[in-house]
């Protein structure tokens, strides 16, 4: 009965992907820093780079950044362009510093970024160095935020990635979550599956670095992102499972991710209608409610952060909405295939970015709603679009039952707003 | 190495940015890795544009690298002429594509383009925001300003005012009314809302008005030596500095024409009697070098304040605000660490500091009130309503924005008054937002003083007497009791202590 039905036309998985380069208006992985220092309350973020690199992190972290955050750039500079000899050197004594300053830190992240990466200081080799120097106190880890490798929330993927190595070994069966989500999600989330009986669970990333997150052969894991392809794959290397799943927004997502994960637990029936009953009425309430402004119009995604197939799927079944285009970076078939098999036939999928090209299509298609990054939603309102920013659907909390309406609601707010505002002469 | 949170400027492609997107019929080829996009953001959504700057990029990506990035650059290079027929193009590359290596110039050069492709080169490694504005528009002036013949009439140029400029659209347009009030016409503004066509007829004005510095001063340079246009060295901010600005304009001119003054109200406000209590108030005043210098010069001759300390981030102007500095009798700091300035802003304890977001929110970890007068500014610093720095207008204007983060003169003698009132006492919230006032509690026990300084400690009388004092000035009152006491070698503060340090510190 819960098990969400494939659309009758058919899905979008075997849908021919338009993919394009060309340029692309996206962030690069150094923005999963600002969500991540966040979740992981012991870790530091050390991004290796230019200017350039501080200035973004400071634009994308707004106000965050006068609250003493974890995460800094050391700025490279002319000396440290003319040889490599003392790089590491340079790099040994800010992180000296840095940790003198702030011994609370317990792990140390250095991000590689597009200048790190260019000129090839290893810093691979500098973690395992500095792992040494301070251990057993502060672990030192190594991942690229680099543009040239990473989009948007892909920089979280590799930060997670980089941390499966380390992990424990374990032979129990245990279930890991994987993906950062907000601590109230987290939180909800635990109790649902708890509540069916399942356990224990592990997270990835946990909160702190002393929570006992192992890894195994008997380790089957579900994701909460869709970005967590290298993760994933890391994974698998150490012997796990995947459990794949459609991603658990809306009442239907977070229904079927469950689902998975109950059935992988012999969770009965009985059980699972028991812990999900009262929650998805409520979700199906607060969702009819929001989407009320939704129902029947056209929406348009530009590529972001690999969220845009699960939340099509999610407008397009649970608000009414048909899609016109869903662009997303990258699609990987084991991650988005799920969702892709439940969004009904229709939408251009798209992969990668002309960004001048994807904008002629916008404008000739005049959509209802067009989801995308902010250096696109004011000059796009002006043309007389409405908008929805992309990047607020990454940090506000929009996973599982209790968010679906606030989820639905993000999206209609703008459609709502236009329908308000009224600066014409009265007559 | 230089560990970083907050960066003052960003990175010199930035700056460049700042006049594409300031100009009309310009587009800038940006050769960059995926992700340098973001900053487009700043122009999107702090000054609220309305259209994509006009900057295409590159994006490379790392299965790019290697010969691929400069066939990217020309392509990019012939899609965004065709796509948006520009009058002109600039080409440059970003921190990473420094890097590389490719040549953007070298390569736009051989495209055989009908326009004028002007390459640029900003060093990102040593340089900063600042000057890649002022480097672009110096290469722009020097690339399409034509020898012509000067206006019949006295016309100057405006220059200096870029996108992301700190109040540039309305310094402009209050500049135009005032040079217009002396007779003087605006020949063009630059780069701010010129096209390549309007750069061409710069050198037909009679002189230049250099309205920022920062962003103008290599192209004033340039066209005072190549088009013989002397430009303005004083910048209008300020009450005095628009009257030595009207009268260095006379002298260049020989127009005689005076300003309408009958608007500008601020002398007569900071003459009023309410007024009297900023006399002395200390200030620390940090930001850009122009509007820092214009500043200092306010606090202290036109609203009576003290200039406890002085201090720029671009080094550009490190020597005039040192100067300025000795002129003051304080010390100059020059430094883009944040940390260094939250560090001297804590010594010196100042009652307000003027400065940019950052010492904004300085201010606030340190209960200091803060008036923001330079970039880096947020996106309230750009604001729907006319607020214009320059001439008579900006002096009313500054006037607003210095008090109103201070307590105002009346207000502050009553809470003086009545500190120990039953019913205005600090636990008893602002009466404005409704809520009831708590009556006081004459015998709760005093809540610990908590010394800053662990080598003194608070004797209860000393405590009592310190939670009387209004809880703004509260904070000053006890780190310089501390400082005194430990000055004196004293380890306990007492009730004669806490005075003699109040009576020590007394101006």
């Amino acid at each position: 009965m819960n098990v969400p039905l494939p659309p009758t036309n058919g899905g979008c998985r075997t849908a021919p992907v338009l993919k394009e380069r060309g340029q692309r208006e996206v962030f690069c992985g150094l923005t999963g820093i600002i969500w991540l220092h966040r979740k992981m309350q012991d870790a530091f973020f050390l991004v290796v780079g230019s200017r350039t690199c501080a200035h973004l992190l400071q634009s994308a972290a707004g106000v965050m950044i006068f609250a003493e955050p974890r995460f800094g750039t050391a700025i490279l500079e002319e000396q440290d362009l003319a040889g490599m000899a003392d790089a590491h050197v340079e790099l040994d004594r800010e992180v000296e510093k840095l940790l003198a300053r702030r011994p609370d830190i317990r792990q140390l992240f250095l991000v590689g970024s597009c200048p790190s990466e260019v000129i090839k200081i290893d810093l691979a080799r500098a973690a395992e160095r500095l792992s040494q120097v301070h251990a057993p106190h502060v672990r030192v880890l190594n991942y690229s935020g680099s543009g040239i490798e990473t989009t948007f929330t892909e920089g979280e993927d590799a930060c997670l990635a980089s941390m499966v190595p380390v992990l424990k070994d374990t032979t129990a069966r245990e279930l890991l979550v994987v993906g950062a989500l907000p601590d109230v999600v987290e939180d909800q989330m635990v109790s649902l599956l708890t509540d069916m009986g399942i356990g224990p669970i592990r997270l990835l990333p946990a909160r702190r670095i002393d929570d006992t997150t192992a890894v195994g052969e008997n380790t089957v894991f579900a994701l909460t992102q869709p970005f967590l392809g290298d993760t994933h794959a890391a994974l698998e290397r150490r012997g796990a499972r995947h459990l794949a799943a459609p991603f658990p927004f809306g009442d239907e997502g977070t229904t079927a991710w469950l689902r998975t994960i109950a059935a992988e637990f012999g969770v009965s029936e009985e059980t699972f209608e028991a812990v999900t009953a009262a929650p998805r009425a409520r979700a199906r309430k607060a969702i009819a409610q929001a989407a009320e402004a939704l129902r029947g119009k056209s929406v348009f995604f530009f590529p972001d952060s690999q969220l845009e197939i699960p939340l099509a799927r999610f407008l397009t079944r649970e608000c009414g909405m048909t899609a016109v285009e869903v662009g997303s970076p990258y699609i990987h078939d084991a991650l988005h295939g799920p969702d892709l098999d439940l969004l009904p036939a229709g939408p251009q999928i798209s992969e990668g970015q002309d960004v001048d090209k994807q904008l002629e299509r916008a404008r000739a298609a005049r959509p209802d709603l067009t989801v995308c990054g902010l250096g696109l939603a004011n000059p796009l309102e002006a043309e007389g679009l409405s908008t929805k920013w992309a990047i607020e659907l990454v940090f506000t909390p929009v996973h599982f039952y209790e968010q679906a309406g606030d989820l639905a609601g993000l999206f209609s707010r703008p459609l709502r707003r236009k329908a308000v505002l009224q600066m014409e002469a009265a007559e | 190495m230089k560990l970083t949170v907050w960066t003052y400027e960003g990175p010199p492609h930035v700056g460049a940015m700042r006049v594409a997107t300031a100009m009309k019929g310009l587009h800038y080829v940006l050769h960059a890795p995926q992700g340098d996009t973001y900053a487009d953001l700043l122009f999107t959504m702090i000054e609220r544009r309305n259209h994509r700057p006009p900057v295409s990029y590159t994006t490379f990506q790392a299965r790019d690298l290697g010969a691929d990035t400069a066939t990217l650059f020309k392509a990019s290079c012939q899609d965004a002429v065709d796509r948006f027929d520009p009058e002109a193009i600039i080409v440059g590359a970003s921190c990473t594509a420094e890097l590389i290596q490719d040549d953007p110039a070298g390569l736009a050069e051989t495209m055989g383009l009908s326009i004028p492709v002007i390459p640029l080169e900003l060093p990102s490694y040593s340089r900063k925001e600042n000057f890649g504005a002022d480097e672009t528009f110096y290469q722009i002036v020097k690339s399409l300003a034509k020898p012509q013949d000067r206006t019949k009439r006295v016309t100057c140029n405006i220059l200096g005012p870029t996108a992301l400029g700190f109040r540039a659209r309305d310094d402009v347009e209050e500049l135009t009314g005032l040079l217009s009030d002396m007779g003087i016409d605006v020949n063009v503004a630059a780069p701010l809302n010129a096209t390549p066509t309007d750069i061409a007829r710069l050198p037909a004005a009679h002189f230049n008005v250099l309205l920022s510095p920062e962003t103008g001063e290599a192209a004033a340079r340039f066209l005072e030596k190549n088009h013989d246009q002397p430009y303005t060295k004083v910048v209008p901010i300020g009450v005095g500095a628009t009257r030595d600005f009207i009268a260095e304009v006379a002298k260049i001119t020989g127009v005689t024409g005076r300003p309408d003054e009958s608007r500008l109200r601020m002398p007569w406000w900071s003459r009023s009697v309410d007024s009297t209590y900023l006399t002395g108030k200390r200030v620390f005043i940090f930001g850009d070098g122009t509007h820092v210098a214009a500043h200092a010069r306010i606090a202290r001759d036109e609203m009576g304040f003290e200039v406890v300390g002085v201090g720029c981030y671009n080094r550009e102007m490190a020597r005039p605000i040192r100067a300025l500095a000795k002129e003051y009798g304080v010390e100059a700091l020059i430094t883009d660490d944040y940390l260094e300035v939250e560090a001297a802003i804590e010594k010196l304890s100042p009652e307000m500091i003027l400065g940019t977001q950052m010492e904004r929110h300085i201010g606030k970890r340190l209960g200091i009130p803060c008036a923001v007068i330079s970039a880096p500014v947020h996106v309230q610093d750009f604001p729907a309503r006319y607020s214009p720095q320059v001439g008579f207008e900006g002096a009313n204007v500054i006037f607003d924005t210095l008090i109103h983060p201070l307590v105002m003169g009346l207000e502050e003698h009553l809470l003086t008054m009545f500190r120990d009132d039953f019913e205005f006492h600090d636990d008893a919230g602002p009466s404005h937002h409704g809520g009831k006032a708590k009556a006081k509690v004459e015998d709760a026990p005093v809540e610990q003083v908590q010394p800053q300084n662990d080598n003194v400690i608070w004797l209860s009388d000393a405590e009592k007497e310190l939670k009387k004092i209004p809880f703004f000035v509260r904070g000053k009152a006890r780190r310089n009791t501390e400082t005194f006491a430990q000055e004196k070698g004293l380890h306990e503060i007492s009730l004669d202590t806490l005075y003699e340090a109040k009576a020590h510190y007394a101006r």
